[in-house]
């Protein structure tokens, strides 16, 4: 079993209340972190490794190192709850059953960033939990781990949840914070970066849900107890959400030491491929980062076991790996098609651009409508080139990573499975009857599973 | 006015256009689920900006709705993750039930349907929005449960 730094108390009957949180240990990282220099906290979560679980995996004490400190400027801390990548929804399970762990990672987080008040920016969809976490924000406040002079050391702190409205975009911290001040979510141009000009141009850090939680184990543990939890550069514990053709989606907190294999087909994660059907392909890290079919997916192009962290998913480049991203683990069974698949992603990014950059605003209903074409049996031959050199068009031409996470689908599932965008060309009136299933794409395990 | 004054009081001093959004989701809850143009222009009025301010924010965002809907908005999910469990049956299946297409209302009023991108409920899918609540693991026969509770509670 592995070991849990942040679901371990999920499932304590009565988590969300404040008392039962307490009593479980809860808001002694507040009580410790409180009584440390705001430096020194900064400086134990570089130490400790962490990397932004939000889906870029940048290193946290480094991103809140760079936080400007002028004088007479408030700071900001803001909590990115927009999760909006497909097949990812492990930061609403944190939210929706463990409030009090991030409202705990705030207060803490809040303090070593010097930020007074602090925003906890949500999808508008999870409507439902703005009232859980207001309630576990309104909690802590009475217990005297919120408002003015927090346990008597003269730092004020106000956390305020604020819904969003429905935009993918607002994910990317500079079009959350132009949503956060009323504005369309439309990305800014960096540098200025947000530590140096953010929300109502201050200073500014944004993290994610599981980032910020992740705090208050590494502040309970201590950063070198932390960083010996997994391997490499992928220290601590991460959350999955595994989604698709599986016996059991949900959200599984791994040690990022162990095998993809064991992830998909262990009960005590996935529990292998659902209806007894094989594995065909799987995106690891949410809809934006690269589908490998499975023989690539068990083991790197070099032959060797692939691992749930993030070097190792993303062994071979793109080329023959993919990425960690935001743990948005999308598994698809031998009857899935790869074409309408990729359809139904390029759709989701059409639909999602902010329409501020060209390639992205027209590239993305191109590729739509060319996936479209082939879907549905009228496509030719060139459309699978046409599709390839419109993506390449997308990628790093674009302000905000969406152009890249939009290109990055479609790329992917030519370079892989370009036998069954030609299928479809080829047999125009059997793909709308009939899949392409499997051909070599299957490895050897599921071929026996 | 007491809870718009609330909303108001998170931002400092100055920055009270950060309550658009939130003055909008009060006002579209309030005004029958849809935002007019009048009650656009109220929500400008109070947070002494610009009408057009407020329309271009609430044309960007997929949540507000800027034409009458039914009394419950059915907000099925198409994305990947839910198309690998089954949602386009879902969706074939509530437009027959209903009699309507996507983005149409039923003559009675009640539902409208909608076809949305990634609502963060793959695990739990096929699945849709309802208001303020998501409805998960779809079948046909808890679409029909669905729809009848609606007719009963009405």
């Amino acid at each position: 079993m592995a070991r849990k730094l942040l679901l371990e108390k999920a499932h304590v009957e009565g988590i969300r209340q404040f008392d039962v949180y307490r009593r479980e240990g809860g808001y002694a990282a507040v009580e410790k972190a409180l009584k440390m220099e705001p430096v020194a906290i900064v400086e134990e979560v570089k130490k400790s490794g962490l990397r932004g679980r939000g889906g870029a995996g940048f290193a946290t004490g480094l991103k809140w190192s760079f936080l400007a400190k002028p004088e007479g400027v408030p700071r900001y801390l803001v909590c990115n709850a927009d999760e909006s990548e497909p097949g990812t929804f492990k930061d609403r399970y944190l939210m929706e059953f463990i409030p009090h762990l991030l409202i705990e990672g705030l207060i803490v987080s809040s303090f070593a960033l010097g930020s007074n008040r602090t925003y906890i920016y949500i999808r508008g969809e999870y409507a439902w939990i703005v009232g859980i976490l207001e309630q576990a924000i309104a909690e802590a406040k009475q217990n005297g781990f919120l408002g003015k002079n927090i346990l008597g050391t003269e730092f004020d702190l106000e956390i305020y949840v604020q819904r969003g409205a429905g935009a993918y975009i607002c994910g990317e911290e500079t079009a959350l914070i132009e949503s956060l001040e009323g504005k369309r979510g439309n990305p800014r141009i960096k540098p200025p970066f947000p530590a140096i000009k953010g929300l109502w141009d201050c200073p500014t850090v944004v993290n994610n849900v599981e980032t910020l939680a992740a705090v208050v184990p590494i502040m309970n543990l201590g950063a070198e107890e932390y960083a010996k939890i997994g391997v490499g550069r992928s220290t601590g514990t991460k959350l999955i959400s595994a989604c698709g053709n599986i016996n059991k989606p949900g959200v599984y907190e791994i040690d990022m030491t162990i095998s993809v294999e064991e992830f998909i087909y262990s009960d005590e994660y996935c529990g292998g491929i659902a209806n007894g059907k094989r594995l065909k392909a799987c995106i690891p890290g949410g809809s934006s980062v690269p589908i490998l079919p499975a023989n690539l997916l068990l083991k790197t192009a070099k032959g060797e076991t692939r691992y749930m962290n993030y070097e190792s998913l993303s062994e071979g480049g793109f080329a023959s790996g993919s990425m960690m991203g935001s743990g948005g683990f999308i598994v698809l069974d031998e009857d899935q098609c790869i074409v309408r698949h990729t359809l139904t992603l390029a759709r989701f990014y059409r639909h999602e651009s902010c329409g501020q950059c060209s390639p992205c605003r027209e590239g993305t209903g191109w590729m739509e409508k060319i996936l479209h074409k082939i879907e549905s049996g009228k496509g030719v031959s060139s459309d699978i080139d046409l599709l390839w050199d419109i993506q390449s068009k997308i990628e790093g031409n674009t302000i905000c990573p969406l152009g890249d996470a939009a290109a990055w689908p479609v790329a992917a599932a030519i370079r892989h499975f370009r036998d069954e965008f030609e299928w479809h060309v080829n047999h125009p009136s059997l793909c709308l009857t009939q899949n392409y299933g499997l051909a070599h794409y299957a490895d050897e395990l599921s071929v026996v599973a | 006015m007491k809870e718009v004054e609330a909303i108001i009081a998170r931002y400092p001093q100055g920055k009270q256009k950060s309550a658009l959004i939130p003055l909008l989701h009060l006002a579209q809850e309030e005004f029958g689920g849809w935002l007019s143009a009048e009650a656009m222009d109220h929500v400008a009025s109070i947070l002494s900006i610009e009408s057009i301010e407020v329309y271009e924010v609430a044309t960007f965002y997929s949540m507000f709705n800027l034409q009458p809907v039914g009394k419950h908005v059915l907000e099925v999910c198409q994305t990947g993750p839910c198309m690998l469990r089954g949602s386009d049956d879902i969706i074939a299946y509530i437009k027959s039930k209903l009699g309507i297409g996507v983005g149409e209302t039923t003559a009675d009023g009640m539902f409208t349907l909608k076809t949305v991108e990634c609502l963060g409920a793959c695990g739990y899918a096929p699945m849709m929005q309802m208001g303020m609540h998501y409805k998960e693991h779809l079948t046909p026969e808890r679409v029909d449960q669905i729809i009848a509770d609606c007719y009963n509670h009405k």
